[in-house]
């Protein structure tokens, strides 16, 4: 069966990719998307008889990998709770982006290429989540990147595409550097790759407090310039990792490629840039939460960066006219919530984020698809409006992302959206949170919130109420989308309202009833001896359960003050604080900061190095001065060639005169 | 000498003497044939007659020495005497169209370019100094008129004329040679001389009179400094003129110069060699650079050929069994790319100007006779010395035989200069496949198209039947040792 799941997207993708041709479009489209539905209904199998039931964490090897010395890798699928949760959220959305990409990706020329991409992706995705150790997810890692990359500069005559694509890919070779270190320090550490392996003996690595015994004061572990005792390296070690999660999670500093990528067909935004690659990251994470949960400063990172991230994307979100940009600022801001979850340690709180998250935003992207596709590919808000009477279904679809991203509920109850579960026990668990940064996290998130709810129904009244801004021409064309891309949005719709609900106990619930966390997750995911967060959460103030609520609230009347009450507010501030609107707008201005620090000292470099190093150093003294001096050799010597025969005589007596003179030197010696 | 003798001689010598008489008879052939059809006819008894003289040395003419030891006949003259008779042979057979097509027709030609290789045969079995120089003086006289033959063109009667001047010099500083050695060793033959430098003092009159000797063989191989006069040859005399002065003549050159470093001066093998090297490596040199500024392919193949008999010395150069083997293969090898390239270039007709000589005149052929164009390719490849390919082995052998010998320098001097002629084959290949046409040449005669294949087939298969070739040049090498 988990054969069938991991290998039915590769065999698709190669089917669409080489016979793509022979075989024709259609043929390509029914062929991945049947495939995927396949494997998304086994993985559901899977998520019932590995989640609820009492079956053992099991090992389903493939075949050896690479063995060298002490390297011992095999390609083995690592069947947990934690990895068929993985399986579900992937196969799911990638199979109803692939049907949704049949009508939304209607006229493209190129269709079986985009679904080879696609099932591409999914596999290295699958690799990536089912990984027994940290060389194979490193293989499903860069197969992810390799398939972003296609995908965004899919269409690749567009120069924005290519340079969107490029961007993406060459930030996270930072992130992907600081991860391959991260296995090399885990190899040094722990002589193993394996999971397993590594698990068993996180703890020796932790520090102990107070009196730390000989063993632990040991330099174990020498990085760049510090010796580093094993608490200290493990800390390292994980940070070292943690940068990878940072740049395919999109996290503050390395986030500037999720933007961008927008450029990208949108059922790919839904699909990997919303739903599941740049959730790896946080998988990542939770998978090696045994060995993060030994590094309590690693954790305290991971919190602050969460909380930053969240903040700073969630600002900027604020100003995006671009429809899909919002989008991608909200899915970085979400991503910062599952990151403070990890960090303070409720890693069941961030799985169930990223497991909710990736039904509610794989929604606002595929509606945003049907919108700009209704618009004749639109994208800016500001030219959209009064839609909602020309596209019902995509409006209802869009309010119910809306309101599950926003997390729209009655505290204290059991009656909400998806969000409303998910992302209140982060905001609940950051409260009660007992790392140094997460009274910090809570409040970053609870603003964050507010700015949450602000954008997203902007966006929602911007492009379906007032007035339409769009040309004659193009509100005459305005027409709903067909039911292949409709149906995909109506089963995201029940996940994005029900999902929380069935799933909240199972996740996050406390206890050891059947079904719930404990039983739930089993061994998937490790939390200390003194981490009861999980527990703690549930007790908090009602205050502070109710505090998303408000958050939520204040966002929803703000917005419906500032675009449908009184539409001429937003350019006033915008007017009036003119440098912090133009600060947001431009995303922090983090884009021009990495140009003048790294882009543009590099393209000098390489500028440099092309014109004086290779142009003129290389080929001026080697190839290129070589035959220049050839040449002037031969004008030389054809000048020699002067047709008087005396010259002739002349060259042939001197030609004597010196081998005789040689061979009396010779002679003599 | 008994009458047995001299008949066991003139047995030995029976193919220089049937050309020799059979000369003569043509020319009163010649003059007694009707004037319009003399040189169709003499040219096909000429023919009929050399192929004669080779098929009765390869059956009937038993090897050894002869009047008493001025000639003798052995496995290598038998290897190289073929080689002059088959080049001899090709180029006559090349000349006939020309003749045809040029107003070239007269029969003096024929017996002229088989005099001179009557003047080869005894060049290459030449076994002292006398013989030698009598053998040297008949074969450039025949030259020296064959070069201006075409006494109507200014060019062909300077190239004539700058041959024989310089060719008079170069005889004139041998035969003083011969004099300083005869007169410093008191013998005229090789195994003497041998005898008399072997051991004991090198007198310095008789390293210069070997310096002497070299200079003039090196002035008939065209080796520089002794070159001069080939560039303006090459390209003044008719083309069947050309494609016989790049081919029979060097072949007997070259076994001359072998056989005197070789059997008559082996004992001082460290003097000579540093002679061999340097006019190797100045030859190897300045044909790569000079061919490139070339415009005229006659004028190239002069180049190239200066450039092949560096290639060639630099196995002469190692003094070894090897480096002999090496040169004999090397010279086989050129001697089969030269005539095919002739024949090309003699091919090179247009229906309105005639024969054309510019390199530029060749561009865009490949899509007008791509057949063609891929024979010529494989040849400028093979010219290169690009592997598989029959110039390759021939480089092979010698630079094999020069880096067993300790020539390191050499070697890699020679490589590095191949590198730079590359170049200007490669220069045909890419105006022949990848210029734009300007015109097209006649349909070439069928002579030359079977030359050309049978070139072009030679330099492809040589890998395959390269092997009994190589064993029969390193046994006939052998015969020095």
């Amino acid at each position: 069966m988990y054969h069938a799941i991991v290998f039915l997207p590769l065999l698709g993708a190669l089917i669409a990719g080489f016979g793509g041709r022979a075989l024709g479009a259609k043929a390509c489209e029914y062929i991945t998307s049947g495939f995927l539905v396949i494997a998304a209904i086994l993985s559901w199998i899977a998520l019932i008889t590995v989640g609820f039931s009492e079956a053992e964490p099991r090992t389903v090897q493939v075949m050896r990998f690479i063995g060298s010395g002490n390297l011992d890798v095999n390609w083995a699928f690592r069947i947990d709770t934690l990895t068929v949760v993985m399986l579900v959220v992937v196969n799911t959305v990638s199979s109803l982006v692939h049907i949704y990409s049949i009508g939304y990706m209607h006229d493209d020329p190129h269709r079986p290429r985009f679904f080879a991409y696609l099932s591409l992706f999914t596999f290295a995705m699958l690799m990536l989540v089912t990984a027994d150790n940290l060389v194979q997810m490193f293989f499903g890692w860069e197969g992810v990147g390799l398939a972003s990359y296609l995908l965004i500069g899919f269409w690749y005559k567009k120069a924005s595409a290519n340079n969107a694509a490029m961007k993406a890919f060459i930030v996270n070779r930072v992130g992907d550097f600081g991860f391959i270190l991260g296995i090399f320090g885990v190899f040094v550490l722990f002589g193993s790759v394996n999971l397993d392996t590594i698990f068993a003996n996180a703890a020796a690595f932790a520090s102990v407090d107070g009196e730390a015994s000989e063993a632990a004061r040991e330099v174990l572990f020498r990085f760049l310039w510090m010796d580093l005792t094993a608490g200290e390296a493990l800390t390292v070690v994980c940070l070292l990792l943690f940068l990878g999660a940072m740049g395919k999670s999109a996290q503050f500093m390395l986030h500037t490629w999720l933007p961008d990528a927008m450029e990208g067909p949108t059922p790919v935004s839904a699909l990997i840039h919303a739903a599941t690659m740049v959730t790896a990251g946080v998988f990542m994470v939770a998978r090696l939460s045994p060995i993060f949960e030994f590094s309590p400063d690693a954790l305290t990172v991971v919190t602050i960066v969460g909380a930053i991230t969240a903040f700073f994307a969630a600002t900027v979100g604020l100003v995006q006219n671009d429809i899909k940009r919002v989008i991608a600022y909200s899915t970085c801001s979400q991503l910062g919530y599952m990151f403070v979850a990890l960090g303070v340690g409720a890693y069941g709180a961030a799985m169930f984020h990223l497991f909710t998250h990736a039904f509610f935003k794989a929604l606002l992207f595929l509606g945003a698809g049907s919108v700009i596709h209704a618009v004749s590919d639109e994208q800016d808000m500001r030219k959209m409006g009064g839609l909602r009477k020309h596209i019902p279904m995509t409006y209802w679809m869009m309010i119910i992302g809306t309101i599950a991203l926003t997390g729209v509920g009655i505290p204290g109850t059991y009656i909400g959206t998806a969000g409303f579960f998910s992302k209140d026990a982060i905001i609940e668990s950051a409260f009660v949170g007992h790392n140094a940064a997460a009274g910090f996290a809570f409040g970053m998130l609870l603003i964050a919130a507010v700015m949450t709810s602000f954008y997203s129904w902007r966006l929602i009244f911007m492009t379906f109420h007032g007035k339409p801004r769009a040309t004659a021409d193009v509100m005459h064309h305005v027409h709903e989308s067909p039911p292949v891309m409709l149906v995909p949005l109506y089963i995201l719709a029940v996940g994005a309202l029900l999902s929380g609900f069935f799933f909240y106990s199972a996740f996050v619930g406390h206890g050891h009833h059947e079904g719930w966390y404990n039983d739930f997750f089993r061994t998937a995911l490790f939390a200390g001896p003194d981490n009861h967060i999980l527990e703690e959460f549930h007790e908090v103030a009602f205050w502070v359960k109710a505090s998303p609520a408000v958050a939520m609230l204040i966002g929803l009347v703000t917005a419906w003050y500032m675009y449908i009450r009184s539409p001429e507010t937003p350019a006033a501030l915008a007017r009036q604080h003119r440098g912090l609107y133009q600060f947001l707008l431009n995303k922090w201005y983090f884009d021009e900061l990495y140009d003048f620090l790294f882009v543009n000292p590099a393209k000098r470099l390489g500028t440099f190095l092309w014109k004086r190093g290779d142009g003129w150093l290389i080929d001026g003294f080697g190839p290129n001065g070589v035959a220049k001096r050839v040449t002037d050799v031969t004008g030389r010597v054809v000048r020699l060639q002067s047709g008087y025969l005396y010259h002739y005589a002349f060259a042939m007596m001197i030609g004597l005169a010196a081998l005789i003179t040689w061979m009396m030197l010779g002679g003599a010696l | 000498m008994t009458a047995q003798e001299l008949a066991q001689s003139l047995v030995i010598a029976a193919p220089e003497l049937l050309i020799a008489i059979g000369a003569m008879a043509l020319l009163m052939v010649g003059v007694f044939v009707r004037k319009e059809s003399a040189n169709a006819i003499v040219t096909s008894l000429t023919v009929a007659l050399l192929v004669a003289a080779l098929g009765w040395m390869v059956f009937f003419a038993p090897m050894g020495p002869a009047f008493g030891g001025a000639y003798v006949h052995d496995a290598f003259t038998f290897f190289m005497k073929m080689l002059v008779l088959i080049g001899s042979i090709v180029a006559l057979v090349m000349s006939v169209g020309f003749a045809r097509e040029e107003k070239f027709d007269r029969f003096e030609f024929p017996i002229l370019i088989a005099l001179s290789t009557l003047g080869m045969m005894l060049m290459v079995s030449a076994d002292n100094l006398l013989s030698l120089y009598m053998a040297l003086e008949l074969q450039s006289l025949a030259l020296y008129v064959i070069a201006a033959i075409n006494r109507d063109s200014a060019r062909s009667t300077e190239a004539g004329l700058k041959y024989f001047v310089l060719g008079a010099l170069s005889s004139g500083m041998m035969l003083y040679g011969i004099s300083l050695i005869y007169g410093f060793t008191g013998h005229i033959g090789f195994d003497e001389i041998a005898a008399a430098v072997t051991g004991g003092e090198r007198s310095i009159g008789v390293l210069f009179g070997l310096v002497f000797l070299l200079t003039g063989l090196a002035f008939k191989i065209s080796a520089v400094p002794f070159h001069m006069w080939t560039p303006d040859v090459y390209e003044g005399a008719p083309t069947p003129v050309t494609a016989f002065f790049a081919a029979a003549p060097k072949m007997a050159a070259m076994a001359m110069l072998v056989r005197v470093v070789m059997d008559a001066f082996q004992p001082v093998t460290a003097d000579w060699q540093q002679i061999i090297v340097f006019i190797s490596i100045a030859s190897m040199v300045l044909g790569a650079f000079a061919a490139i500024g070339q415009r005229n392919i006659k004028r190239l193949m002069a180049y190239s050929s200066i450039g092949h008999m560096g290639y060639a010395l630099v196995g002469l150069a190692a003094g070894t069994v090897a480096g002999v083997q090496g040169v004999m293969l090397y010279m086989a090898i050129y001697l089969a790319m030269t005539l095919g390239t002739f024949a090309f270039i003699l091919a090179m007709r247009r229906k309105d100007e005639g024969n054309v000589e510019q390199i530029s005149d060749l561009a865009g052929y490949a899509s007008n006779n791509p057949l063609m164009a891929a024979i010529l390719t494989a040849l400028m490849f093979s010219l290169a010395g690009i592997p598989p390919l029959a110039g390759f082995w021939g480089k092979w052998y010698v630079f094999l035989a020069a880096v067993e010998a300790g020539l390191w320098p050499l070697a890699i001097i020679g490589v590095l200069s191949s590198v730079v002629g590359a170049y200007y084959y490669l220069r045909i290949v890419k105006i022949m496949w990848f210029d734009d046409a300007e015109g097209r040449f006649v349909a070439p005669a069928g002579e030359l198209r079977l030359v050309m294949g049978a070139s072009g087939v030679f330099v492809l298969a040589y890998i395959v039947f390269g092997g009994p070739i190589a064993a029969y040049a390193e046994a006939a090498a052998r015969t020095f040792f």
